[in-house]
């Protein structure tokens, strides 16, 4: 069909344009600004100061330990995500009755925003481990985890796993649903029992989920920071400060506008680089049937 | 008779889970009725009785009406602007065989992975720029949120519409409306996008859940509260109320709620679009 310029122009322009002024102009004027030292008042003059921002930033032991903590956060929540959500989803595609009710309920966190769930469970963590830690005796255990830095941490991660375990499983559910019975029948014929069935067939088949599973979760993973701002804000001592939290606080509390987009810039390299790379390393693994 | 009693064990171990997986949602609910020695006295206890007094409350001190109205607004019309707008473009970058067109919707999908912090700051000074050379309210308005909610939601929008068309539209549809003499734009409308409603449901599923519950994006661009949407809210609520345990539960179910009829009125559609945007993506 050939189509007239008037027509693409019509169609494509209104989207494309708005992309442009939200998307593709700030980034390049990112760019830019990671060259400069500037403190965000526009009667201030923005000084060039060529890769200044950047050597600094490599020197930034703050920023560096937010950088490792986001990675291990990160590692950490992806794999316990992706094992419970593969748990979830054997159990939910199995032929019991109370699949669908489990499953409705299992993947309700994911609607409620980072931010509000944040809130929610700084109660949990908070009154409510204290309240548990009264009655059962336990008060090693079960105290104020949010005054501790890493029961914190790992509050960020009990927090992060209930968002996102429920959408993940839906991931695997469509997975699983794709595998064709034929080679399920075959499999058991054969004599695999669970695990042979879950590791030699189930999995191998499943490769293309884990790619998209293991993409969402890392990059949601590492650029989190609406639960990193409403369930610990950081703390205690900047304990869990994130690494987006780290670049939010350096631009607008700290307002060095300059070196902070360097650091925003230093971020989006990473993102870019891990995430492609994951892709690439797991999508080499996928098989077909 | 034991594989029945087993069947029936594992049913029963599977709800058992899942509700244990949502207590959290339950104890806020149960204590946003409570007053503090209540609350301590036992934590999983239902209240002695239901007052609404702390709901009142919470709806005054967090402008909750306003609030609920704002991310309304913003979420509805930029829900329906992305999908018309992407569904469009999508449509045109693969019928159009162009270097042009590829090189669009290459672009559109590998800039997806920029982070929303690498340009939060520039896009900031740009919105102010716009506002100082043309007059038009960018910040602090729902309107320059909706645009900048467009500019976001375009690459995954249109991946997702490009990818359903290319697998499941036939050109040969659109080329017979075109000798029954429809132009370009009736052809879209009146044969194309019935075709996508599909994927339309996925994208503004997959959006609904993200602007409704966006936290960051409108922080920085709402500055008075009769603009700002519920998260937004939210935070300022809980940054002057945290003592006030009772209300600030009240609250969390207040913003909780609107999301929970949300999902019981559309779970069919929301578990398969989230399916479907997922595996696409």
């Amino acid at each position: 069909m050939k189509i007239k310029k008037k027509w693409f122009a019509l169609f494509t322009v209104p989207l494309i344009s708005v992309f442009f002024a939200v998307v593709i102009l700030p980034f390049i004027s990112g760019v830019l600004y990671s060259f400069v030292k500037w403190d965000g008042l526009p009667k201030n003059p923005k000084q060039f100061v060529g890769f200044e921002n950047y050597l600094k930033v490599f020197t930034d032991s703050r920023f560096l330990a937010s950088l490792l903590r986001t990675s291990l956060f990160t590692i950490i929540s992806m794999l316990i995500i992706n094992v419970l959500a593969l748990a979830f989803a054997l159990f939910v595609t199995s032929r019991l009755r109370a699949r669908n009710l489990s499953r409705a309920m299992l993947f309700m966190p994911y609607l409620i925003g980072g931010l509000l769930l944040g809130y929610i469970w700084q109660f949990i963590l908070g009154d409510g481990m204290k309240a548990i830690g009264v009655l059962t005796g336990r008060e090693d255990l079960f105290f104020y985890w949010l005054s501790d830095s890493r029961f914190a941490f790992i509050g960020m991660i009990v927090v992060t796993t209930w968002q996102m375990a429920g959408y993940i499983m839906i991931i695997y559910i469509a997975g699983l649903q794709t595998i064709s019975d034929d080679v399920l029948e075959a499999a058991r014929i054969d004599g695999a029992g669970f695990w042979n069935m879950l590791f030699r067939v189930k999995l191998p088949l499943l490769m293309p989920s884990i790619t998209i599973s293991l993409f969402l979760t890392l990059s949601n993973c590492f650029k989190i920071y609406d639960v990193n701002l409403s369930l610990t804000g950081g703390g205690p001592a900047n304990a869990t400060e994130m690494v987006t939290m780290n670049i939010f606080a350096e631009i607008f509390s700290k307002s060095n506008y300059g070196y902070g987009q360097a650091k925003a810039i230093v971020f989006f390299v990473i993102v870019a680089v891990i995430t492609m790379l994951q892709v690439k390393l797991t999508s080499n693994k996928e098989v077909e049937a | 008779m034991m594989k029945k009693a087993g069947r029936l064990l594992a049913n029963l171990l599977l709800v058992a889970f899942s509700c244990v997986w949502l207590a959290p949602i339950y104890i806020i609910f149960v204590n946003s009725f409570k007053n503090r020695a209540e609350l301590y006295a036992n934590i999983l206890s239902l209240p002695s009785a239901f007052t609404g007094e702390y709901y009142a409350q919470a709806m005054q001190k967090m402008n909750f009406a306003a609030a609920f109205k704002n991310s309304f607004l913003v979420t509805v019309f930029s829900v329906v602007i992305i999908v018309v707008l992407s569904a469009m473009t999508a449509w045109m970058l693969v019928r159009s065989h162009t270097a042009l067109s590829r090189f669009l919707y290459r672009f559109l999908i590998v800039t997806m992975l920029i982070p929303f912090q690498t340009v939060m700051m520039p896009l900031m000074q740009e919105m102010n720029g716009i506002t100082k050379a043309t007059g038009i309210q960018m910040k602090d308005s729902l309107g320059g949120l909706v645009f900048m909610y467009i500019g976001f939601g375009a690459g995954m929008g249109v991946f997702l519409f490009h990818g359903f068309i290319k697998s499941a539209v036939p050109v040969s549809l659109e080329e017979a409306a075109t000798i029954d003499g429809c132009n370009t734009w009736q052809v879209f409308w009146k044969v194309v996008f019935p075709l996508l409603k599909p994927t339309a449901i996925t994208v503004a599923i997959l959006d609904v859940i993200w602007i409704w519950n966006d936290y960051l994006l409108p922080s920085l661009t709402l500055t008075s509260n009769a603009h700002k949407t519920i998260p937004v809210m939210a935070s300022l609520f809980f940054g002057t109320y945290t003592i006030q345990w009772n209300m600030a539960m009240a609250a969390l179910m207040l913003t909780v709620i609107p999301v929970v009829v949300f999902y019981f009125a559309a779970q069919k559609y929301i578990i398969k679009g989230v399916a479907a945007g997922a595996v696409k993506g």
